[in-house]
């Protein structure tokens, strides 16, 4: 435990300078992968070149469900230039009865790969895709997960539109369900999955205002600026493979899965990866296409993938349609909450989205007494994945805009309302099991929604009313947000090598959140090394990578400044044992600081470049030849396989933890509209984080505030819109559903974090990607309903044309319920 | 394979401006040049088909070099200087001028390098990324801010933020931070680090007005 531990009364907790107490962690610094992309050298998936390197393209159905009856390829391959044509008979099979395929005979959304092409230039293979003959059978479709709940409603695909777990199953609702429809409530019918816990009746009863509203939230894009090319060749019986992707570890397993490939016969490569979000987790399926190519034709293979293409595979977080009923005592506390969620999962697997919105929603708020019942939806609309905050964004999407209601209705300020609600300490949430509920770590919210409050100078906003000028009002928000910030178990791995240098194994993957240097500053402070004598290795599985999670889930940070703790005190150990065995004494007598392992007594010792040479003749377990036997396997091998370079060491972190980790932010959001266009703009905000101990500050304000604004795009006019008749995406490009401009946010946008180390961690620190991604969202919807009141929408994004034509008729002059608008 | 670097204009500046003259007088007569020094020209493989539309040889200036590529018709520029020159640090991520991660400047005004026609820039100098640097290494100043800055996040998009910084700068050497946002509007970041950006570019454009005192 850290010695900054302190005890879980948030009452006691202030928050701390950043860097104080250590020497590297809290402190910034510039990681070392910088120089490479300022000037343009870093090579991303797409830059990379092969000799004799051909091209793919891809076939994409142009239905949103259909079967492939047959097809004619001969006109193709027979234009010159053409090498080969993958069709589904040359993929890996599914991995379960609806799993996702490389390439199917039964697209199940309009976009869906159905076949690619291998030519000696793009222009060639898309001349090629026009010669193709493809004879579909056109079958029914779904686009909006209501439709298939109506009785008689048509099914997505044959055995049925809603998961039962990991089956796919029909589910229709009745007429008597559906009664709600007509006035804008969304029907409420058969849920299988649902939790409860509390008196829910009692709680309503109690309740001095029972709010009970429908709220629809978007499908957004990850959009990743780099789309998901991939260039791969097969080389003496090995795979090498260039792509984008959020794990260099976990990659290479999930491509070993998807081939039937032995993990050894893989090389991959992704030093750099240009944005992930939960879309790239262990690269995409669609990556293989060119690998398969390859072995075909015997050559490398690049497959460029366009903007447009990149809509269809690129991944998305799923919409919601939501209803929830809350009931609230005078002073704004919750008393019963009764949630209810349809969760879009598009047209392969069930998404997380649905379980992690309940459990957001417990967490946050601490309803006394809550029932969750979420469907889980299959559509014929593009695959979804975990996009950041999956669920939590829409569970606060949905919550927030009732308790800004609820606030003004019972007079009481919205922060005050927040903090009466707002998770503290070891928090339980989510459903009973085996008698009792899961519990966080720990939670300071209520300290980061007070020191917000007071940076963001709340009570001055506020109290700056009227805040009418002319046609234009503001309007301030607030919003609470949490999300997973950590998991446990994984390995680290470093050489201190004769050059006295200290070198780490880094299997993160690199898109852009910088874990995957700043968590080895955490062996390094252990080590007491300055960090100009570290160096990292990254971005290439040949590199010997110990076992490492994937970057999802903002579990980086977390579990792998937990793992690098480890490492440094294995390696501080192994040094002592090298310095105790040479020059004589007991181990624990000798210290390690600044590059020495030295007897602080006699002044006798040895510098890190000394004990690399004694590590290596003494060999065994000092030099990567006996691994650890500790850690996971991957890890001894890769030791092993380093064995003889320096002092080898490696560790498993082992440290106790039994709470589920998250982060959690207060958001702060004014906007101004102006009334008589409906354009409105955020004119400040704030995000206050509390992150446990802050490992690199200059990171973590870019991801504070970057992950707030991707929320934000949610609330300012990012959707997904179809073709109900076609089934067909008109919302294909950034133009028609950008992601936030940087003319769309504040100048100045301000962040700042507790620093409060989590209790159940030695570093303290936990993950932040998601958990700022819901309050982003929110708080825009709450700043805008303070402004103009809450008749204006019942969903997201909030356009100027619902602002205006609602603020015209008095009421929400929105479809409700509908998705795809 | 991209195509070796000709010596700098300043280093043997006679031979190159004649070689230059020499296409593109090739190049205005209609005739495409064939000879054995010029290595884009030689002979394809039998099962190559014909390319699209025409391709010439072009002497371009890029980076305040000359180089020569066989440039399609309809060839952008941004195809020309990732494909034929092997600049990979000017990016495509929307190749349909709605993000701007290609851009580069022309004569030092920032362009979508995804359409601009290679054909449009023969007289005019191209600078990308990799021409951003001092010739002998020395990193721009909005280079520097960005290690000083940690600037950016997966950097995709840097390299356009950078050049169209660099042109806005040169018309507004002391932007407010408003005016700085507003410079670099054409521009999208996915990981939506436009706090930091602006920092980032603030930093760069204090380094360039101390540079110029200097």
């Amino acid at each position: 435990m850290s010695d900054q531990a302190q005890s879980g009364n948030p009452a006691d907790a202030k928050p701390i300078p950043f860097g104080q107490g250590y020497k590297l962690i809290g402190r910034d610094y510039s990681t070392p992968d910088l120089p490479a992309k300022v000037t343009g050298r870093a090579k991303y998936a797409e830059d990379f070149r092969a000799e004799g390197m051909l091209f793919a393209k891809l076939v994409l159905s142009p239905m949103p469900h259909a079967r492939l009856r047959g097809y004619d390829l001969s006109r193709a391959l027979a234009l010159p230039g053409v090498r080969a044509i993958l069709t589904p008979a040359d993929v890996p099979p599914a991995a379960g009865p609806h799993g996702e395929r490389v390439l199917t005979a039964e697209p199940m959304f309009q976009g869906d790969p159905v076949m690619a092409v291998c030519a000696v230039d793009e222009a060639t293979a898309a001349e090629a895709i026009e010669k193709i003959e493809l004879d579909f059978e056109a079958l029914p479709f779904v686009i909006d997960p209501l439709d298939s709940l109506r009785p008689n409603g048509p099914n997505p695909r044959a055995e049925g539109n809603v998961w039962f777990g990991r089956e796919l199953k029909p589910l229709k609702w009745t007429e008597a369900d559906f009664a709600s429809y007509a006035n804008g409530q969304l029907p409420m019918g058969h849920a299988p999955s649902a939790w409860s816990y509390g008196d829910l009746d009692a709680g309503f009863r109690n309740a001095a205002l029972v709010l009970d509203r429908s709220f629809v939230t978007p499908d957004v894009s990850h959009q990743c600026l780099e789309p998901r090319s991939a260039m791969a060749y097969w080389q003496n019986g090995k795979l090498v493979i260039h792509t984008g992707t959020q794990s260099t570890y976990q990659t290479v397993p999930a491509i070993a899965r998807w081939l039937g490939i032995p993990q050894d016969k893989i090389v991959l490569v992704s030093e750099y990866t240009g944005g992930g979000f939960g879309s790239k987790v262990t690269g995409t399926m669609i990556m293989l296409v060119p690998a398969l190519l390859a072995k075909k034709v015997h050559a490398p293979v690049m497959m460029r993938i366009s903007r447009e293409e990149e809509q269809y595979l690129g991944r998305a977080r799923p919409g919601f349609q939501g209803r929830m009923k809350i009931g609230f005592d005078r002073g704004g506390r919750i008393t019963a909450l009764d949630m209810f969620v349809i969760c879009d999962s598009g047209a392969y697997g069930s998404q997380f989205d649905v379980i992690a919105s309940g459990n957001i929603v417990s967490l946050l708020y601490q309803p006394p007494a809550m029932r969750w019942r979420g469907v889980s939806a299959m559509t014929n609309t593009p695959t979804r994945s975990a996009q950041s905050a999956p669920g939590g964004l829409q569970g606060i999407a949905i919550i927030e805009p009732i308790l800004a209601e609820a606030a003004r209705k019972l007079k009481v300020d919205q922060v005050a309302l927040r903090m009466a609600n707002s998770a503290e300490g070891p928090a339980e949430y989510g459903p009973v099991r085996e008698g009792q509920r899961a519990h966080a770590t720990s939670c300071f919210l209520k300290q980061a929604l007070a020191h917000g409050a007071e940076q963001f100078q709340w009570s001055q906003r506020v109290a700056q009313r009227p805040r009418r000028s002319g046609t234009k009002i503001r309007g301030v928000g607030v919003s609470l947000s949490a999300f997973s910030g950590g998991t446990i178990g994984y390995d680290g791995l470093l050489v201190i090598t004769p050059a006295g240098k200290v070198r780490f194994h880094s299997g993160i993957g690199n898109l852009g959140t910088e874990s995957v240097i700043d968590v080895h500053r955490a062996a390094a402070e252990v080590l007491d090394v300055p960090w100009d004598a570290c160096e990292v290795v990254w971005g290439d599985s040949s590199r010997l990578l110990p076992y490492t999670c994937a970057s999802d889930g903002s579990q980086t940070t977390h579990a792998m400044t937990r793992a690098a703790h480890a490492l440094g005190l294995e390696c501080r150990r192994r040094l002592q044992e090298v310095a105790a065995r040479t020059l004589g004494g007991a181990p624990e007598e000798y210290e390690v600081a600044n590059l020495r392992v030295f007897h602080p007594g006699s002044g006798a010792g040895m510098s890190f470049a000394e004990a690399a040479r004694h590590a290596i003749a003494l060999g065994g377990i000092y030099d990567g030849h006996q691994p650890n036997p500790g850690v996971h396997p991957a890890t001894q091998a890769a030791a092993a396989a380093l064995a003889g370079q320096g002092l080898v060491a490696c560790a498993r972190d082992r440290f106790p933890h039994d709470g589920g980790t998250y982060s959690y932010v207060a958001a702060f959001a004014e906007v101004e509209v102006d009334v008589e266009t409906g354009k409105y703009f955020i004119t400040d905000f704030l995000a206050y984080g509390d992150v446990g101990t802050v490992l690199h500050p200059k990171s973590l304000g870019g991801q504070l505030l970057g992950r707030s604004t991707l929320g934000m795009g949610h609330a300012l006019g990012q959707k997904w819109v179809y073709d109900p008749h076609y089934g067909a995406a008109l919302a294909r490009r950034f133009y028609q559903t950008k992601p936030p401009t940087i003319l769309d946010v504040p100048v100045d946008m301000q962040w700042n974090a507790l620093n409060i180390p989590d209790p159940q961690t030695p570093v303290g620190a936990r993950g932040v990607g998601e958990p700022p991604v819901g309050g982003g969202c929110a708080a825009i919807l709450n700043a805008l309903s303070d402004a103009l009141g809450d008749e204006i929408f019942r969903r997201a994004p909030v356009n100027a044309d619902t602002i205006l034509t609602s603020l015209e008729a008095g009421r929400p002059m929105q479809l409700p319920l509908a998705t795809g608008i | 394979m991209p195509e070796p670097e000709a010596p700098p204009p300043g280093a043997s500046a006679g031979p190159a401006l004649s070689r230059r003259k020499f296409i593109l007088g090739v190049i205005a007569g209609g005739a495409v040049v064939s000879a054995a020094s010029y290595r884009l020209l030689a002979p394809r493989a039998a099962s190559r088909p014909a390319l699209l539309g025409g391709e010439r040889l072009l002497t371009l200036r890029v980076n305040g070099r000359l180089r020569r590529a066989e440039v399609a018709q309809q060839e952008t520029l941004a195809w020309t200087l990732r494909y034929k020159l092997g600049l990979t640090g000017t990016k495509l991520a929307c190749d349909r001028a709605e993000c701007g991660s290609c851009t580069v400047l022309l004569d030092d005004v920032p362009h979508y390098a995804c359409s601009v026609l290679t054909h449009t820039v023969r007289n005019r100098a191209v600078t990308t990324v990799e021409g951003l640097a001092a010739p002998d290494g020395k990193l721009h100043p909005l280079q520097q801010a960005v290690i000083a800055e940690q600037g950016f996040q997966c950097a995709f998009c840097m390299s356009g933020f950078l050049m169209a910084a660099a042109g806005f700068l040169k018309t507004n050497p002391n932007p407010t931070r408003t005016e700085m946002a507003h410079g670099v509007s054409g521009n999208l970041c996915r990981c939506q680090d436009y706090s930091k950006i602006l920092d980032t570019l603030m930093h760069g454009a204090e380094l360039m007005r101390k540079g110029a005192q200097a």
